[in-house]
């Protein structure tokens, strides 16, 4: 310590050190933004890398081939997706949809908040309980494992995401529209099914599109409700294909054809997810400059 | 203030009001021949948000046929009057109405009295435009009977016709019936709101500041449907223009809030009579300028 | 005005022909059913799986909860590596997550020009997208490789003193692999509900922070940080949450060997990943009834930082729902 610092000194080096200290704090601020968004980059870089090559045609019109044999397709799995995500969103989001309008539009305030909070607890209710829960419902009592059941899975996953939905588009729905119709001497059914959800359906179809996309991609809820099947099925009471089951199969198993067709599955189904979510973006950027 | 019910309007000075319009336009003596001749009788009205007051104690008779006009300051409760007169008052939540408003002799607020039947009767206008957003300009225009499940398109098509042009609007909108009616200018979509709410033939027509959001054009053109409808319709307008309801309206309603903010009616009667010569003197201060 | 001959009363008399009908009672109960078919969702879970595993806890008891035996030959059963396994994985990952996701959320929030927090707040949100299997097939054939190379072959040399990293990395899989994909699928939660609860925190109290001569980095510290605590905390609680649950990624990541290890090359098992992997080998009733109670016992920890975490995140955002892209 030299007896010749003055305060001016001392102010000045602590504030040069402060100022030092906020230019590292910056600089890490921005790593952890590359570090977030590294991930995504390598991850979509490998899959289209690696799933490119097996990305053909026949990927998705081929049955696949005998154990160990190249070739082939995972077209149950295409078969199977379409119809249990087609069969689960038909059976989930008009109850997500209905359960929305009742906590947005007849719970009282209270109730709404419960109701909110089961729809939040489901949502954070792990998705392979569901596969459980569907398995002790639907398969143990028919002693199959089937595409209902797995349709039923995804069809509980998709609720907590499209209720939220409904019930926050709802509340964007100006009051002024909802008195107009009331003023006419419109009932207040006829008010929410005819007037208040049509305002609201661009929003809506937003949290369809996400929920179709997220449980397009599930796993877990269907390993013991659908189970797979190496064949093409459509029969509702039977084993059922599903892409990411059949990326898990063959991304666990040991030959070199099954992988590079797990990997054109990937690339197949983040195509879906990425294109979804765009589409979600541009839906919801149309609807943004509305009147009120 | 017990009233004997089957005299609601023995609030006597206005008893004593003889039934001339037009006094202030220098027009004919003696009323019209109404053909829509429905009055309404204010008898106690008190209404509440929650716990806290906003009306008093207010009673007038709005006369068949006439314009009606609610002056006061911002925050005296007019809107919240002409919101208790087609029950929309209580589609707030929390929000209650005491007394009695009796539409041609029947309480609206009697026991089983259906307030959608209220508001078919009771037709209104509001102070933004807002025409549905996700209907076209004729879809807008028989919103009322499309939403009550009429479906037969002859009446649906002449009755559009002949609301818009009683609205003043045909000629405007008769080329892009299909267009959205949030395409139209303010003007045009109030205008496109008043269509809707004669379409369903309503007695009354509510309009709370129909032409506050407007030019002085379409204020205008406002204004002189006004005039015109009330050669059918019986009219109560609120408004915090002095000049407007000096234009266009029979009788005025003075209401003001006292310190507690609770809105009560001060004076009311002939318009001619009220801007020429007041009885309370917080009516004249009000007319010639002294509150906000 | 050419208004035309108005002739009252035929459209009145129609309205007033048509009477209310069951409408209203009618819809009201249906939305009201379809609000109870969540409850009955949640109940229903809680109750099959509560019966489907009853005979496991009958033959499990208590003990399942600390005894680390797994034996399906011998049917003895206990869970504590499975729990042991997830606790670790996910805590641990949610702390890499954290230190990661705060710091995005501080970045969108506080630092980003507008061109640049677009665009990485997209990335991140899609990071959630990605199905889990997606990230597994990575992580076995790509991440969990060049881990092991680059990161735990390192690590192993300079601080293998460490119980850590004491243990030769012989497999890519193993208990790191699978908390670095765990890391990164959980951060996209914390990432956005931190955002959320960053973005209300008022600007007076940024203000007042800059008033007082404060630099960016002390203005986040001390005017936007301390308020935004709680909510933080809720958003690291969902994470967890989040990772506790994970299933295909974990399972096709660790290695699938129920130990009880420190160290964090060798391969583990958890929760989740024992169901997957072992439920449709279970051959005999009381092994599958076994492995449902493993699921009632993931269910109910979920459900409970579930709820702690939303009661946290709702103080702090004042009782809407958080964590989405529409706010």
């Amino acid at each position: 310590m030299t007896p010749a610092l003055t305060g001016a000194d001392i102010r000045g080096r602590h504030l040069r050190r402060r100022q030092a200290r906020d230019r590292l704090m910056r600089a890490l601020l921005w790593c952890s933004a590359l570090a977030a968004v590294t991930p995504l980059l390598l991850l979509l870089m490998f899959v289209v890398r690696e799933g490119l090559p097996a990305f053909r045609p026949s990927l998705f019109t081929e049955v696949p081939r005998p154990l160990g044999e190249s070739g082939g397709g995972v077209k149950p799995a295409v078969v199977g997706s379409l119809i249990m995500v087609g069969l689960g969103t038909f059976i989930g989001v008009p109850i997500a949809i209905l359960a929305g309008v009742y906590a947005r539009e007849y719970a009282g305030s209270r109730l709404a908040t419960v109701i909110r909070f089961l729809i939040d607890v489901l949502a954070g209710v792990p998705s392979i309980t569901i596969g459980l829960f569907v398995y002790g419902l639907l398969v143990a009592p028919m002693h199959t494992f089937s595409g209902l059941a797995g349709a039923v899975a995804l069809a509980i996953l998709i609720v907590p995401t499209v209720a939220r939905v409904t019930d926050e588009m709802l509340a964007l729905v100006p009051r002024s529209v909802r008195e107009a119709a009331y003023a006419l001497g419109v009932p207040r059914w006829k008010t929410i099914a005819r007037v208040v959800l049509p305002s609201a359906k661009v929003g809506i179809a937003t949290g369809v599109v996400l929920g179709v996309a997220r449980i397009a991609g599930e796993t877990a809820p269907l390993l013991f409700t659908a189970l797979g099947n190496r064949t093409v099925s459509t029969s509702l009471v039977r084993p059922m294909d599903a892409l990411p089951l059949r990326i898990y199969v063959y991304a666990t198993g040991p030959y070199r054809s099954w992988h590079q067709q797990a990997w054109a599955a990937s690339l197949l189904l983040v195509l879906l997810v990425l294109g979804f979510s765009l589409i979600t973006r541009l839906l919801l950027r149309r609807r943004a400059p509305g009147p009120d | 203030m017990a009233q004997d019910p089957s005299a609601p309007a023995a609030v006597t000075e206005q008893q004593a009001i003889p039934l001339v319009r037009g006094v202030a336009f220098g027009e004919q003596e003696a009323p019209r021949v109404s053909q829509a001749a429905t009055r309404l009788d204010v008898a106690n009205l008190h209404a509440y948000y929650g716990a806290r007051p906003a009306l008093r104690d207010v009673s007038l008779t709005v006369w068949p046929n006439s314009v009606t006009a609610i002056i006061g300051p911002s925050g005296c409760g007019k809107s919240t009057f002409i919101r208790c007169l087609n029950r929309l008052h209580e589609v707030t939540p929390g929000a209650r109405v005491e007394g009695r408003v009796l539409l041609d002799g029947d309480d609206i607020y009697g026991a089983g009295v259906d307030p959608v039947v209220v508001r078919q009767r009771v037709g209104m206008v509001f102070q933004r435009p807002n025409p549905f957003p996700t209907m076209s300009i004729f879809d807008n225009a028989v919103a009322g009977l499309k939403l009550a499940g009429i479906r037969n398109r002859e009446l649906l098509r002449e009755v559009a016709e002949r609301s818009l042009r009683r609205a003043a609007l045909w000629d405007e909108v008769k080329d892009k019936l299909h267009a959205a009616g949030g395409a139209l200018s303010g003007g045009q979509q109030q205008r496109l709101c008043i269509a809707r709410a004669i379409a369903v033939e309503p007695e009354v027509v509510l309009m709370d500041e129909p032409a506050s959001s407007l030019d002085p054009m379409s204020t205008l053109k406002i204004e002189e449907l006004m005039r015109e409808l009330a050669t059918s319709f019986t009219i109560v307008i609120v408004t915090h223009n002095m000049q407007q309801a000096a234009r266009v309206s029979d009788y005025t309603a003075f209401l003001l809030a006292g310190e507690e903010r609770v809105g009560e009616l001060i004076e009311y009667g002939p318009t001619a009579r009220i801007f020429t010569n007041p009885r309370d003197p917080r009516t004249e201060q009000y007319i010639t300028g002294r509150f906000g | 005005m050419t208004a035309a001959p108005y002739e009252p009363g035929r459209v009145r008399a129609l309205l007033a022909r048509r009477r209310p009908g069951f409408g209203e009672p009618i819809f009201r109960i249906v939305v009201l059913l379809a609000a109870l078919t969540v409850l009955a969702t949640i109940i229903g879970l809680v109750v099959t799986m509560t019966v489907e595993s009853r005979r496991g806890i009958a033959h499990n008891g208590w003990s399942f909860l600390w005894t680390s035996t797994w034996d399906q030959v011998r049917q003895v059963f206990g869970a504590l590596p499975f729990v042991y396994g997830t606790v670790m994985t996910s805590v641990t990952a949610l702390a890499l997550a954290m230190l990661v996701g705060v710091g995005v959320a501080l970045f969108l929030v506080e630092l980003a020009p507008a061109w640049v927090a677009r665009p990485v707040g997209f990335m991140v949100e899609m990071l959630a997208a990605i199905p889990s299997v997606v990230f597994g097939l990575w992580g076995i054939f790509i991440l969990a490789p060049w881990l092991q190379q680059h990161v735990e072959l390192p690590l192993h040399q300079r601080l293998g003193w460490l119980p850590f990293f004491s243990t030769y990395p012989t497999t890519a899989v193993g208990n790191f692999a699978a908390i670095v994909v765990l890391a990164i699928m959980v951060l996209p939660t914390v990432a956005a509900v931190s955002r959320d609860v960053i973005a209300a925190v008022p600007r007076s109290q940024r203000e007042a922070a800059l008033a007082l001569g404060a630099t960016r980095w002390e203005m986040m510290r001390l005017g936007v940080l301390p308020y935004a605590r709680s909510g933080i905390l809720g958003a690291g609680i969902l994470g967890l949450a989040r990772g506790v649950g994970e299933t295909m990624a974990v399972t096709m990541v660790i290695g699938n060997s129920p130990t009880i290890t420190l160290s964090l090359f060798k391969q583990g098992y958890t929760m989740a990943s024992v169901i997957a992997n072992e439920f449709t080998e279970a051959t005999t009733a009381l092994y599958r009834s076994t492995l449902i109670e493993i699921g009632l016992l993931l269910l109910v920890i979920t459900l409970l930082i579930n709820v702690g975490a939303r009661l946290l995140v709702w103080r702090v955002t004042g009782g809407q729902p958080s964590g989405g892209a529409l706010q």
